[in-house]
């Protein structure tokens, strides 16, 4: 187990100077060299979860340890596919540090003790999580594309240009991508909060209960929505979405983890620790 | 040249000899030695022991201005006689000739460099109507490795006025093709030419030396694929009108932009630059409005002051959904309120801006261009490296001479004087066993200055094995 962990931080140590070196040196091979090490570590990574699954015959959010690893995993999962489809190789110097560092902590954390949650074995849960880990992950990625956005955005407005503008692509392509994350992001938040709200009904006989939880999911909700719903009536693009694609990536990592630290409510175990 | 290419075959003739030594019986060895004897009394004085050197003779918009680059290019017919006038002349062996607009370059190999270069300036002087002192102080001559890496730096636009422009490489082949037609370029220049091309290629494909634009018009399109991705469909507005801001518009249509729209003060203008455009002509007054639908602006009249301000472009915006605007301002005075620049997704870039982004590139460049001469080291040391392999057979010919003619003096007193009462059988017996010996003296040196033992410095050991024998005194 040990061992299967300091083999993916390695692949993804890896691609991420195999990212870094090619935003230097703009050399084809150091992209595709990222790219792989990023599928290896990627592969290796389906493979411990599969195991830890296997092993507890639940779905592993059992503690913070394995929900961070999950989340690395979505992330790395959904840029690997988000690259097959956009193309926008620069985004790796952003996901593949970021999956790193979600790795890393996960890999500081305590494994044990790990109690066994029987609720994770209900298809509705199992749905609810994954479809939120990967609007996550799309989020995530929405946030990057908006950061290379305003970098480009201030080479070009400033007249200043330097090291990003030649390495980035143009404004147009960053923009479309991170609609297209937002997009993606919005319907799997969608789909996880319905799947949620089922799953309650049917435990607790109620959709919706205040928590806080619930409530911070509907504030991000509601605010991509306004973005999306902005974005297709006025024309909010190009800076203005990039900057709230920043702040709903802040919004809603205090709804992951800030709420379970801070506030009280249920989905409190799978940040124990 | 002709000649030179017969030079070549009485080589390979003599590597022939050497390397099937063993094979070789008697008889064929005495042919082969008389026709040996014989291809040397006849290319000798032309250039098969001679050295020839590699000559570049020139001048470039550095050193000579306009006019006298005028006065001295070569039209294509000037070019033909020229080429032609050169292959007859006895001091010139091979010769390719390249005139452009910024240069002409002679490149000759020759046995005497100065000979050449004498020739060559005597030519230009007859044809040009210019005395020698006109335009001699404008020439470069460069020899050996410094020819053969001027022609690599010209070739890989290191030495253009624009460095990196790209046409350069285009009229080098050319000169060279039309070289090869007329049958001027021969052995040294065929390789040095085909090795040029290469490393020009070399330096595009490796360096960014040719990747960022340094025109005005170049670097508003570089911007605009930054700011839209691809400049398909996009549309175009052009006000005013201007050589600059035309060109930027034919740059644009390359880049299949969609409509184009025209206006001018004077609707009839604006009418008649549509017309050459393909675009639409719209009145002045209509402007405001066409902001809602274009995406490019390019602006050039001789407006005193803004012709387009803030509070217009602001309100075009929301109808646009704030698709983004590009606005391109090469008039002086400039036309479009820089405020303009601060409204979200909207880009206005002035002839200075566009200027800084030219310079940048120039720098950036520059830094290419010095990995780029780095390439051309490395070139044009394994040029040298073939070069003075060429040197070893006509180095090996000349000791061959030297020790027969020894033998052939020295057999010829001692079969006069003590032994005459040899039969001429007998004398014949000698003569093989003469050629025998000298083959089997000069096998050694023979391998050691063609194999790659002596690498490093084989013009070195040339030089020495010359001085030793006095090959060059003869």
């Amino acid at each position: 187990m040990d061992f299967l962990i300091i083999g993916i931080l390695f692949l993804y140590l890896l691609s991420t100077v195999g990212y870094f070196a090619y935003l230097f040196q703009q050399k084809e091979w150091l992209h595709k060299a990222g790219y792989c090490l990023m599928t290896a570590g990627f592969v290796c990574h389906t493979a411990l979860i599969g195991w830890a699954y296997v092993r507890s015959g639940v779905f592993p959010v059992n503690n913070l340890h394995q929900t961070l690893s999950l989340c690395g995993w979505a992330l790395s999962g959904f840029f690997l596919f988000f690259q097959q489809q956009f193309r926008l190789r620069i985004m790796g110097i952003y996901a593949a540090p970021l999956v790193l560092f979600l790795m890393i902590l996960s890999s500081r954390l305590p494994v044990e003790p790990e109690q066994i949650n029987n609720t994770f074995r209900s298809f509705w849960v199992i749905l609810h999580v994954t479809a939120i880990l990967i609007s996550y992950a799309s989020f995530a990625l929405a946030c990057g594309a908006g950061i290379l956005y305003l970098v480009q955005e201030h080479a070009i407005k400033s007249k200043k240009r330097g090291f990003f503008y030649s390495r980035l692509p143009s404004l147009e392509m960053l923009d479309s991508t991170g609609y297209a994350c937002i997009i993606t992001g919005f319907t799997m938040v969608t789909l996880g909060l319905v799947s949620g709200f089922v799953y309650a009904k049917w435990i607790w006989g109620k959709f919706w209960t205040w928590d806080p939880k619930e409530v911070w999911s509907g504030i991000l909700w509601v605010f991509y929505a306004v973005l999306l719903h902005e974005r297709l009536t006025v024309g909010w693009r190009g800076r203005k979405s990039a900057i709230m694609s920043i702040i709903g990536f802040a919004v809603l990592l205090f709804t992951f983890i800030g709420v379970n630290f801070l506030l009280k409510g249920h989905h409190g175990e799978f940040t124990k620790w | 040249m002709v000649s030179q290419a017969v030079c070549a075959d009485t080589r390979e003739d003599f590597y022939e000899n050497t390397q099937n030594r063993n094979a070789v019986t008697m008889q064929h060895m005495r042919e082969k030695t008389k026709s040996c004897q014989i291809s040397h009394s006849r290319f000798l004085p032309d250039c098969g022991l001679m050295r020839q050197e590699i000559i570049v003779m020139g001048l470039n918009h550095k050193t000579a201005d306009v006019e006298l680059r005028e006065c001295i290019g070569f039209s294509a017919e000037d070019a033909d006689a020229a080429l032609r006038n050169f292959q007859n002349d006895p001091a010139i062996s091979e010769v390719v000739l390249l005139s452009t607009c910024n240069r002409v370059e002679i490149i000759m190999t020759a046995p005497d460099a100065e000979k050449a270069v004498t020739a060559a300036k005597t030519y230009i002087s007859r044809t040009k109507h210019l005395p020698v002192s006109d335009f001699e102080k404008a020439l470069y001559i460069h020899a050996g490795d410094e020819a053969v890496r001027h022609i690599f730096r010209v070739a890989a636009s290191l030495d253009s006025m624009v460095v990196g422009e790209p046409q350069i490489l285009g009229q080098i082949k050319e000169a060279y093709r039309t070289a090869t037609l007329k049958k001027t370029s021969g052995v040294i220049l065929n390789r040095l030419l085909h090795k040029t091309f290469f490393v020009a290629k070399r330096v595009r494909t490796e360096t960014g030396i040719g990747d960022h634009a340094v025109s005005i018009s170049y670097a508003a399109i570089e911007l605009g694929r930054k700011i839209f991705g691809n400049l398909e469909e996009k549309k175009v507005l052009l006000i005013g009108a201007g050589e600059m801001a035309e060109l930027a518009v034919e740059h644009l249509i390359r880049h299949r932009v969609g409509d184009i729209f025209v206006a001018n003060r004077t609707f009839e203008r604006g009418v008649e630059l549509a017309g050459q455009f393909r675009g639409k002509a719209i009145r002045f007054e209509e402007i405001p409005d066409a902001l809602t639908e274009v995406d490019i602006i390019i602006s050039s009249t001789g407006s005193p002051g803004f012709i387009l301000m803030k509070d217009q472009v602001k309100k075009a915006l929301r109808p646009r959904k704030n698709r983004p605007l590009f606005f391109i301002d090469i008039a002086v005075p400039r036309d479009i309120d820089p405020e303009i620049n601060r409204l979200a997704n909207t880009y206005v870039y002035d002839i200075d801006d566009l200027q800084g982004v030219i310079e940048e590139n120039i720098e950036d460049r520059n830094r290419e261009a010095m990995r780029a001469e780095r390439m051309i080291d490395e070139a044009v040391i394994r040029f040298r490296e073939w070069y003075e392999g060429l040197d070893v057979v006509p180095t090996i010919v000349g000791l061959r001479k030297k020790l027969w003619g020894i033998a052939e003096a020295e057999m010829k007193k001692t079969l006069s004087h003590s032994l005459t009462h040899l039969s001429a059988e007998d004398g014949e017996a000698m003569r093989r066993m003469m050629n025998a010996m000298i083959n089997k003296v000069l096998h050694d040196p023979t391998v050691f200055l063609k194999n790659k033992g002596c690498y490093a410095d084989k013009a070195a050991y040339l030089d020495i094995t010359r001085k030793l024998f006095r090959l060059d005194d003869e």
